[in-house]
């Protein structure tokens, strides 16, 4: 693989891929991937199951051999070595040594990392306490909780101050508080210039701290874009009875419809066009509560890329 | 430290933490202490005539019985090494715990290589301590001590090495219990093969005994085993062996010569390309 092509290395970006594409038999995971992370910034990467998402990041982080095409995290190729020392990396789906404490976990991670020895034990103790499990260090890893464990491999991926972190699925199995926590976590990460390729479904976590976002499916990037470029539209939310599904398909021509039963979401539809919606929801027998447009949320940008992929 | 000696430390740490050195420990502890028992008897035990054995018998009966007791520690170690090396690799890379160790900056051979080393490690240390322990209880027994209890010890240890070897190969692509079990069954098939092998040489078929020589340098595990045994015969057994001539080398239990050196070249080339074979499984599988 060839250089990064541009800039010098402190300038270049955390990550630039070109055409990274991965198949698995016959099935195509990523197809032609091409984006660029500035470094400091929150980068969302989203995408219904099976999209291509994890994919994505164990083929930047060397873990897997991409099909074609090429990459590069923080101006070195994917796959380097010394690069890694400056990369954290939270699994989606993982287990730590349960037969470790979490303090021996962390140690083993800056042993490896590999970072000074004189150094370990602010880094450990000062992890611990970012993700809140100073009282569980000296306890097995087998008796924690799955959120536990989690926050220990977001712990373990905070290590040495990285340049790039990786967080697949973070909070997945966090109660609110935890996801809470991890909002707090990322924007500290952002705020000292580390960039973060957060990997979630948790739209509204995406929405709150990213700076910008990639929508996947069927490993294909169907839209990118800052959240002020992505969620420009309108969503009109529609409370109404009486309506049966045929009626419901007869509104199709209003766009993207999210349906709820009662509640019914256009996910991209302009204001002036309410009027119109109304009279159309009553003509078809609908009795309408409320009816009230507001922005976007990624929720609905979300579902409105997808069902236009699908058709 | 080298991420390659970190891995072998948290290789043999783990099996420590897991209590399996604690197992081996105490079931070798009471297999010594039952065996010295035992052995202990062949000294008191009387013949037809009423009197007890003499010396050379002692000695004989000694061997024999050693050479089976032997048998059985190599089976554990064989069984122990086959049954942990096969989920090394699969089981962290089925939970995931190799994701993270991965993306730091470790390469894929020094985590083979560390885990060889680790259970290496430990399989060394349980064969010569089983056999010092072994050995003393048989000479405070019987007064028997092998000829060359050294190189006893170099070929059972080589033994459950190589079982090892196997067991982390198929460890780089088989789930845990797959890998295991082809393990377990091709040191079985393995020692079948060199039965088969003493039949042709007691017939005195060049074909059928080929069969014992193809196994051996497929698997050598069994003609190391012969090489175990041959460092616990007495030399006045070795002679009857030898006198008996192809009927006397028909045995799976006794061995008339040690291994040849060019096997035992060809041992050391068989190790490092199972170890060759186990990186670049594992360097070209997609986790």
């Amino acid at each position: 693989m060839a250089a990064a092509p541009q800039g010098a290395a402190a300038g270049l970006p955390a990550i630039q891929t070109v055409n990274l594409s991965k198949r698995f038999g016959h099935t195509e995971a990523l197809v032609s991937l091409s984006m660029t992370v500035p470094r400091g910034e929150v980068f969302g990467f989203l995408g219904p199951n099976g999209a291509g998402k994890t994919t994505s990041v164990k083929l930047l982080l060397g873990l897997l051999k991409p099909t074609s095409g090429e990459a590069w995290l923080l101006g070195r190729p994917i796959g380097d070595l010394q690069t890694r020392r400056r990369i954290g990396y939270l699994p989606e789906l993982f287990r730590y040594q349960g037969w470790l404490s979490a303090r021996e976990v962390l140690a083993l991670h800056c042993e490896l990392a590999p970072l000074p020895r004189s150094s370990w034990k602010d880094e450990i103790t000062s992890a611990l306490e970012t993700v809140g499990l100073t009282e569980r260090a000296s306890d097995r890893v087998g008796t924690f909780s799955k959120g536990m464990q989690q926050r220990l491999g977001l712990a373990a991926a905070l290590l040495g101050e990285p340049e790039l972190v990786f967080l697949d699925e973070p909070t997945s199995a966090l109660d609110p508080v935890g996801r809470h926590d991890v909002r707090e976590i990322i924007r500290g990460l952002a705020s000292r210039g580390t960039a973060v390729f957060l990997n979630s479904h948790l739209l509204s976590e995406v929405e709150q701290v990213c700076d910008r976002v990639a929508v996947v499916d069927h490993g294909r990037v169907i839209a990118a874009g800052t959240m002020d470029e992505l969620l420009s539209g309108t969503a009109v939310k529609v409370r109404v009875t009486g309506l049966d599904d045929a009626g419901k398909n007869k509104l199709a021509s209003f766009g993207n419809i999210d349906d709820e039963g009662d509640q019914l979401t256009f996910t991209n539809l302009k204001p002036d066009r309410v009027p119109e919606l109304v009279a159309e929801i009553v003509g078809l027998g609908g009795n309408v509560f409320e009816v009230s447009p507001r922005h976007q949320t990624l929720e609905d940008r979300f579902l409105q890329l997808l069902e236009e992929e699908d058709k | 430290m080298p991420p390659t000696l970190v891995i072998a430390r948290l290789t043999v740490q783990e099996t420590s933490r897991r209590r399996l050195i604690l197992a081996l420990i105490i079931l070798t502890l009471i297999v010594v202490g039952f065996s010295a028992w035992g052995f202990r008897k062949i000294t008191t035990v009387t013949n037809s005539s009423g009197s007890t054995l003499p010396p050379e018998q002692v000695a004989l009966i000694t061997s024999q019985l050693l050479i089976v007791v032997t048998f059985m520690y190599s089976g554990v170690l064989a069984l122990s090494a086959a049954v942990v090396a096969g989920p090394l690799i699969s089981s962290e890379v089925e939970s995931g715990l190799l994701l993270s160790i991965l993306a730091r900056p470790v390469r894929r051979s020094e985590v083979v290589v560390g885990k060889w080393l680790g259970l290496g490690v430990l399989v060394a240390i349980y064969a010569a301590g089983s056999a010092f322990l072994e050995i003393a209880a048989v000479d405070w027994a019987t007064g028997y001590v092998p000829p060359h209890p050294v190189q006893l010890v170099l070929y059972v240890g080589a033994e459950g090495l190589a079982l090892l070897s196997l067991g982390l190969l198929l460890s780089t692509r088989l789930s845990g219990i797959t890998g295991g079990v082809i393990a377990l069954v091709a040191w079985l098939m393995g020692w079948i093969g060199g039965v088969v092998g003493d039949v042709g040489t007691g017939l005195q078929n060049q074909a059928v005994e080929n069969v014992g020589v193809f196994s051996h340098l497929i698997l050598p595990t069994d003609l190391l085993w012969r090489g175990a045994i041959y460092a616990m015969e007495p030399d006045a057994f070795l002679a009857t062996l030898r006198a008996a001539g192809t009927v006397g080398r028909a045995n799976p239990f006794a061995a008339v010569d040690p291994p040849p050196l060019p096997f035992l070249a060809w041992v050391v080339v068989w190790f490092g390309l199972m170890l060759a074979l186990s990186i670049w499984s594992f360097r070209t599988r997609e986790i």
